[in-house]
């Protein structure tokens, strides 16, 4: 029997919003840091927003927004200034949960013996900056498929545990965004320590403010140190407004059944159709927030008594995934791109009791053809109607 | 009639003909004889006339096919409650492999001219027995895709 | 090994399912051209459990890991692995011998209903190297043999000289309360047994299809075609069980590529009910 869907992070009651000057978010930033905290946050690199290490405010990229839509990612000047108006990051935070390699053991082969030894858990203690509503809940799905009731992997637990999340609300629709239609965002529902929603200045000369909020024992006693006053009702109502007007401006959804739909339809004639597109490359994988599949490569040394285990990101769309003893199973492109939106949409439910989907729009975004999984779900059902 | 309701008996003891009813089989009794083979006595020969059609009661007859310059190749055992032979239906009428014994055998067989005639004169008794054989058929037919399938081989 | 390596080790691998421990090989018998048996035991010395269908990840220094069942032995205590050869790391373990050590992750898996099958018939159905996951029931069934009703063993392999533990299988024909059948799909003049397959075997076995249960392992193709046939016998679906194979990498479910629809071969099975993936059975390139 299939878990019943639960919920992915628990609902915290948020302490009342304060109200943090934008010019004094880097007060908040060095908070973090004094506590011995590395901090992680949207910097740009390569042409793109990605999160990577920043020492404070001013890696941060003000002022940038990014243009996304299938196949295509711009960086471009905002309309207001803001820090936090882009959207999802070319990778996700599963490269600091979930690092793309992490050794497993060292294994030395000596006197006909073999010793194993396997490195300490490197889990930094770290504030993750700008944790959106869809990557909470990628993190809180990640979360359960590394303790997945009858095993658990240390090292996630303990990066996880060791992460402070400093959760941003959205501001912004992105143009490969549909979280609303998974239910997952724009607004941090759990699972953060702190939560900001950025107001950008007025027109009328209203400066630039963060209302704030903690979800968390860890994030009350930060907001305690910053000596902030309460945000007033209008600043709370302008700050939500964003928000709400962030969802309303999605263009794009996810079909509601999407979950049955795909399980019913494992022969869809479609699967030939998105094949004749995908070009397998595996990108939608990487960048995804959720996929988990992992390879483990054996490296010797060149003496031949030492060899490393490593554990490797890997994706569904290679013919490896697959393999057994005289071949591959999932020979055909079409066979894979199902695996990969049937195992996202669908049955992840019946593994983790969730979708593996969090509506992020990074496959959208960073697939070289743009091949776009709600109108792939869509055009399945379609298909399946006749229609 | 002794003979005949020995036989009668003998078909009904067969799961061939276990559900049929009394007076067909009784019927059919008239084509059947009682038969018994020795260790590697060939039953049927590949290219000869079929003739007949044989349920065996007891033993174990092996199907095999001869190569020339080779041993035979043998294609399937058959056992107790199995049958065998339906090339009487299908014209020429000839034996596609050879049947041998591989112990002592028991079988019945059944006599393809009389079972012919009997069908011509009541085509309800031809479908029956068409009905009958048709499973078969296609069980053999898919045991034999299943060895074609190869499925224990290795895989390089 | 040195005492402070293993110690460290230790104080750090039993909380990280992914990395394996030394087994040392006390044993080693070929069984067939490319398939052979091997008794590890643990190098730390601790006794190792496990339940009848359950699977260990083997590692071979520098090759990699293969998911490999255990084909016996709980009652003596003998841990055994059946393995054929048929890739690098298989190959590697292949070309081990008696005091080589591997790495050993396990045991996984789910096992075969050997409880669930108590005072019903029970239908040990097997093709191939199939047989190998299925000795540890067949131990286990015939070790409290009053606690079941029928005992039916019935195996398939390519050819005679392919048939997997030929010394078990006339033990286990030896007994009064053992039906064993074996088949083969082709074979020389000579052979005296069965040539067919094992859906045929099927036909002809005495079991009571309502309150049977059917464990069934080999090639999927083989596993498809025997239940086809048992349910032709009258069996129900949740009556029959098989074992299924994928790729895995890690066994405990996070590596993800042994899913077999919204099932993880390593963690959900290896041994399932039929009933529970049967619309996942005949889904091409699942």
């Amino acid at each position: 029997m299939p878990p019943p869907d639960t919920p992915v992070v628990p609902s915290p009651t948020p302490t009342p919003a304060l109200r943090l000057d934008a010019g004094r978010l880097p007060h908040l930033l060095a908070v973090l840091t004094a506590d011995g905290r590395e901090l992680i946050g949207p910097v740009v690199s390569g042409g793109a927003i990605v999160y990577g290490p920043i020492t404070g405010a001013d890696d941060l990229p003000k002022g940038l927004v990014d243009d996304q839509a299938p196949g295509r990612y711009r960086l471009v000047a905002g309309e207001s200034g803001t820090y936090f108006d882009h959207v999802a990051t070319a990778n996700s935070w599963k490269t600091f949960l979930f690092p793309p390699e992490q050794k497993i053991c060292d294994i030395a082969h000596a006197d006909g013996a073999l010793t194993v030894t396997a490195p300490p858990v490197d889990a930094p203690a770290r504030a993750f900056i700008g944790v959106r509503a869809c990557d909470l809940r990628a993190m809180g799905i990640l979360g359960k498929v590394f303790d997945n009731g009858d095993f658990a992997d240390p090292a996630y637990a303990a990066r996880r545990r060791n992460a402070l999340i400093v959760a941003v609300n959205c501001g912004r629709a992105g143009g490969t965004c549909f979280c609303t239609s998974m239910g997952t965002g724009p607004k941090a529902d759990g699972g953060y320590d702190l939560a900001l929603t950025e107001v950008p200045a007025g027109g009328d000369g209203a400066p630039a403010y963060f209302t704030l909020v903690a979800g968390s024992d860890a994030g009350r006693r930060i907001l305690d140190r910053l000596d902030l006053n309460r945000a007033t009702a209008a600043e709370v109502e302008t700050a939500a407004a964003r928000v709400a007007a962030c969802a309303d401006s999605m263009g794009r959804e996810m079909i509601a059944d999407a979950a049955e739909m795909l399980g019913d339809n494992l022969d869809s004639p479609h699967w030939q159709t998105v094949a004749e597109r995908c070009l397998n490359c595996a990108n939608c994988t990487m960048a995804c927030p959720t996929c988990f599949c992992s390879t483990v490569e054996d490296v010797t040394d060149l003496t031949g008594d030492n060899a490393e285990r490593w554990r490797k990101w890997d994706s569904c769309f290679t013919l490896d995934h697959s393999y057994m003893h005289g071949g591959s199973l999932r020979r055909s492109g079409a066979a894979r791109y199902r695996q990969w939106i049937t195992h996202k949409l669908a049955h992840w439910h019946d593994q983790f009791g969730t979708s593996g989907c969090t509506g992020c729009g990074r496959c959208i975004t960073w697939c070289p053809v743009g091949i776009d999984i709600t109108e792939e779900a869509r055009a399945v059902r379609d298909r399946a109607a006749g229609t | 009639m002794v003979e005949i309701d020995g036989l009668s008996k003998l078909l009904k003891e067969h799961p061939f003909f276990a559900d049929w009813s009394d007076d067909y089989r009784d019927l059919l009794a008239g084509c059947a004889a009682n038969h018994r083979f020795d260790a590697n006595d060939y039953i049927a020969r590949e290219g000869q006339p079929a003739d007949k059609f044989f349920l065996v009661r007891h033993g174990t007859v092996v199907l095999e096919y001869p190569v020339p310059g080779r041993e035979p190749v043998l294609l399937e055992t058959l056992h107790e409650g199995g049958v065998f032979g339906w090339s009487w239906m299908i014209a020429p009428y000839r034996w596609a492999f050879d049947a041998r014994a591989t112990e002592l055998v028991r079988a019945v067989s059944m006599d393809a001219t009389c079972l012919r005639g009997k069908c011509d004169a009541d085509h309800t008794l031809g479908y029956e027995l068409f009905r009958q054989f048709i499973p078969i058929m296609a069980r053999r037919l898919e045991a034999t895709r299943l060895r074609l399938l190869d499925v224990y081989g290795s895989t390089r | 090994m040195t005492a402070t390596a293993e110690n460290r080790a230790a104080a750090v691998a039993p909380a990280d399912p992914m990395v394996p421990r030394p087994f040392r090989i006390v044993r080693r018998q070929r069984e067939l051209s490319d398939t052979f048996t091997m008794e590890l035991t643990a190098e730390d010395g601790q006794p190792f459990d496990f339940r009848p269908g359950q699977f260990n990840m083997l590692y071979a220094f520098g090759a990699g890991v293969s998911a490999i069942s255990i084909s016996g032995e709980k009652s003596s205590g003998r841990l055994l692995h059946t393995v054929r050869a048929v890739g690098t790391v298989t190959d590697r373990l292949q070309a081990l011998r008696k005091g080589d050590v591997v790495g050993l992750r396990g045991p996984f898996g789910r096992p075969w209903p050997v409880d669930r099958a108590r005072r019903r018939d029970v239908l040990i159905i097997a093709g191939g190297i199939g047989l190998a996951p299925l000795r540890p029931a067949i131990h286990h069934v015939l070790a409290n043999r009053g606690d079941y009703g029928r005992v039916l063993i019935l195996y398939g392999a390519r050819t005679p000289d392919d048939i997997l533990f030929p010394k078990d299988l006339k033990a286990w024909r030896s007994r009064f309360d053992v039906f064993v059948d074996v088949t083969v799909d082709r074979a020389a003049p000579g052979w005296a047994g069965k040539i067919g397959v094992v859906p045929d075997l099927i036909e002809r076995a005495a079991f009571s299809a309502e309150d049977a249960t059917a464990m069934v392992c080999g090639p999927e193709v083989m596993m498809l075609f025997t239940v086809r046939a048992l349910l032709r016998a009258g069996m129900a679906e949740e009556d029959v069980y098989v074992s299924m194979e994928r790729n895995m990498k890690c066994a405990v479910g996070f590596c993800g590529h042994c899913q077999f629809g919204g099932r993880f071969v390593c963690k959900d099975g290896p041994v399932f009910a039929y009933t529970d993936i049967a619309h996942h059975m005949t889904v091409r390139e699942l």
